[in-house]
């Protein structure tokens, strides 16, 4: 199977580029665009060949309640497409880019040892195997935040500690209260268990991840750490973080917990929709008031969160669709984003809206894919934003929940002004720059020009004919438990 | 010889004698990792208090002089990699990733249980080489100018 | 019952302390706390009334034992929060070095 692979080559390149690299990062950057490569070939790989299948494989060669086990269904396999593409480009992105910075060998360890975290939060089936993937992946984002060596950074890289630490011990806790009251630690045991035990256990434990998981995926009350450590990071790892951290560690787990082990009662659904709109509503407006243009990007990030968990609130078939097709365009458009942020700030040597002009005419491929991404974002056809932002009003329409989709709407409309902003006073400003400190590299720009194309390639995956293909296996996957227990222990 | 700081010389001469029994009490714990409480982990971080005793009587300095911190590092990193071997092997050989593939033995003798005693050595020397390296970096790090990071 | 109640409430203790410490060490000390709180719990879900040690006693396995599952997790656990602690020391080091104090009231230059 290839599934260990997916966590063994990541984990391999990390000890090997910390074994053999000196001084000079050459050896280092081959490892792992060696190593980011075949992960990117084995997930789409893996993506075609699971389509409604669910594979299982357990380590060490015991049997299923004794051990931990890797399942390969249709969400897992999407969401490491995701993963790996995202963090292919950020490599690219970030080849140049760290030069600046001193011994780059270490960033490339770390950045393996962030994708080694993630992928084995997406591919495994066991609670507590959850819990370390997830400590492996934050431990690596810590130290990849404050890589710099500015003093805000270190600030920033705190204050993310020390939230993630409370949260990480919440979870433990839920996870600890979990296993009491089940006596198993695989995910589908618990599903099949947790039905005929006391129901106070499943609101009791909810409420414990609902905290735990929300502050690792941003929503809005615990989103306090996420403007100063997404602006203060280097800028492909502040796209790595915004892109698929925040949606691998919390929405993907949000998913699986509450979706597929817990099947999802009426009450958690309205919570989720009222935090969704919270977040909608409040990080838009708060956005508009921002001239440092990351943490402008930051702000954004919340909200758009928020519109995949009101996606995932309402609940209907449709709804899911379209909260899921968000996540894979928002990590596509937002990490483009960062990178054109991350290129102005290596450009100019600045990131304050009000000292930048009129750059059309000194970096064009910035400029016209900063364009591309602003459009997305906003929501206006042909590209995918437009699809997934409509799906989700409409979806809110057909199940009666009104003042969800009008808040849906203010919020597209809030969006769209603060990405006017950004056009307005970034790259159409007054004074027309013409000479720049530092040129943009061929792979910064390779890596902007590929997603900038996904953007608009992205859109053909509503189609109905593909639409089957694609991301109706995923949408079956979240919304069926007894699917879910009977493909991984009935076998 | 150079007289290094640290502390006085009655902590310096007990120091000489006591670091070698704590490394064989170490020693003792990873190697009967399989039959009595402990293993890999405990085993790692008392070998990497060994270390740093001597680090604390006899001033960071003098580590410079008496290991090789290149060397530890190398041997880190070296023994993580190795660890992810053993794991492959247990593939090739059926069954699947970490597992049980040497012969179980006897019960309750010193060479039983497979390789469980293989990768007890192996992330001892992993935790206490980690855990000796991070306490000396940040123990010399020097205010004033700017240190090493990690 | 009274086991996990007073474990609850060293829980509770940790997140005062970290709600409302000023200087970045106690803070960093209540995480600790905060971590072994839990820790503590995991163990003591583990525990029957008058049972052995887990798996096998000189002559055989032995039918009445603790669950040594948890006893596992824990040490994975506590392995994790090692890490992240020397982590947190070493930001704090680096804090002191720009910033010049460990007061977190005056650490604030990121706002808005």
């Amino acid at each position: 199977m290839i599934l260990p692979f997916l966590i063994i080559i990541p984990l391999l390149a990390a000890f090997l580029i910390s074994l053999i690299s000196g001084e000079k990062d050459n050896w280092a950057i081959v490892l792992s665009i060696l190593a980011v490569i075949s992960l990117l070939a084995l997930a789409i790989f893996s993506f075609f060949t699971t389509g409604n299948k669910t594979f299982v494989y357990e380590m060490s060669g015991w049997k299923i309640p004794l051990t931990i086990c890797l399942v390969q269904d249709a969400l897992s396999s999407f969401m490491l497409v995701i993963v790996n593409l995202i963090a292919l480009t950020s490599l690219m992105f970030s080849v140049t880019y760290i030069r600046q910075h001193d011994s780059p060998w270490k960033y490339y360890a770390l950045f393996m040892l962030l994708i080694t975290g993630m992928n084995g939060v997406i591919a495994t089936g066991d609670i507590f195997n959850l819990y370390v993937f997830m400590e492996i992946a934050l431990f690596a984002a810590y130290a990849l935040v404050a890589f710099g060596g500015k003093a805000e950074e270190y600030e920033a890289s705190f204050k993310y500690a020390v939230m993630g630490s409370i949260s990480s011990t919440l979870i433990l806790l839920g996870v600890g209260i979990l296993y009491a009251s089940t006596s198993t630690l695989t995910m589908a045991n618990i599903a099949a268990e947790l039905q005929t035990k006391n129901p106070m256990v499943m609101y009791w434990v909810a409420a414990i991840f609902m905290a735990g998981f929300g502050l690792k995926s941003a929503i809005m009350p615990f989103h306090a750490w996420l403007p100063d450590a997404h602006s203060s990071a280097p800028a492909p790892i502040s796209s790595m973080l915004s892109g698929v951290l925040i949606k691998a560690l919390g929405i993907y787990a949000i998913i699986r917990i509450f979706y597929n082990i817990f099947g999802a009662p009426q009450i958690f659904l309205t919570i989720f929709m009222v935090l969704g709109s919270i977040s909608i509503i409040v990080a838009s407006y708060l956005a508009m008031g921002q001239w440092d243009l990351k943490r402008l990007l930051a702000y954004s990030s919340i909200s758009q969160i928020g519109f995949i968990l009101l996606g995932l609130g309402i609940g209907t078939k449709l709804a899911i669709l379209g909260a899921v097709f968000h996540i894979l365009n928002h990590a596509i458009f937002k990490s483009l984003l960062f990178y054109n942020a991350g290129a102005v700030e290596m450009a100019l040597g600045t990131r304050d809206l009000r000292k930048m002009g009129n750059l059309r005419g000194a970096m064009p491929v910035t400029s016209g894919t900063s364009m591309i991404a602003s459009l997305s974002v906003a929501g206006l056809p042909p590209f995918n934003g437009f699809f997934s932002k409509l799906i989700i009003i409409i979806a809110a329409v057909q199940s009666n929940n009104i003042i969800y989709a009008i808040i849906a709407v203010i919020g597209s409309l809030l969006t769209l002004a603060y990405f006017m902003k950004v056009q307005r006073y970034g790259f159409n400003g007054e004074n027309k720059i013409t000479e720049l400190n530092q040129s943009i590299s061929l792979g910064m720009k390779s890596a902007m020009i590929i997603l900038a194309v996904l953007c608009v390639v992205a859109s053909i995956l509503i189609i109905p004919g593909i639409r089957e293909v694609t991301l109706d296996p995923v949408v079956s996957v979240i919304m069926n438990k007894t699917a879910y227990i009977q493909s991984v222990i009935g076998r | 010889m150079k007289q290094f700081d640290g502390m006085t010389l009655i902590v310096k001469t007990i120091t000489r004698i006591s670091v070698w029994l704590i490394l064989l009490y170490g020693i003792y714990i990873i190697l009967h990792g399989h039959l009595s409480p402990g293993g890999g982990f405990a085993g790692g971080v008392i070998i990497a208090l060994a270390f740093l005793n001597v680090m604390l009587a006899y001033g960071g300095d003098f580590i410079k002089h008496w290991v090789n911190i290149g060397f530890l590092h190398d041997i880190e990193s070296s023994s993580a990699a190795l660890f992810l071997a053993v794991g492959i092997l247990g593939m090739a050989t059926g069954g699947g990733f970490l597992a049980n593939f040497i012969s179980h033995g006897r019960l309750y003798h010193l060479l039983s249980a497979g390789t469980i005693p293989l990768f007890n050595i192996i992330i001892s020397a992993k935790v206490s080489m980690g855990l000796f390296i991070v306490v000396w970096t940040l123990a010399v790090f020097h205010l004033d100018k700017g240190g090493e990071d990690k | 019952m009274t086991v996990y109640i007073l474990c609850f409430a060293l829980l509770l203790v940790g997140i005062y302390g970290v709600l409302t410490k000023r200087d970045l060490i106690k803070i960093i000390l209540s995480l600790g706390i905060m971590g072994y709180a839990v820790n503590l719990m995991i163990i003591l879900f583990a525990y029957k009334k008058g049972a052995g040690f887990a798996i096998m006693l000189r002559d055989g396995i032995n039918t009445n034992m603790v669950d040594p599952l948890p006893q596992a997790l824990i040490l994975t656990s506590i392995v994790i929060e090692l890490g992240i602690t020397a982590m947190l020391v070493a930001l704090a080091i680096r804090l002191f070095q720009k910033y010049k104090t460990f007061d977190i009231t005056k650490i604030r230059r990121l706002s808005g």
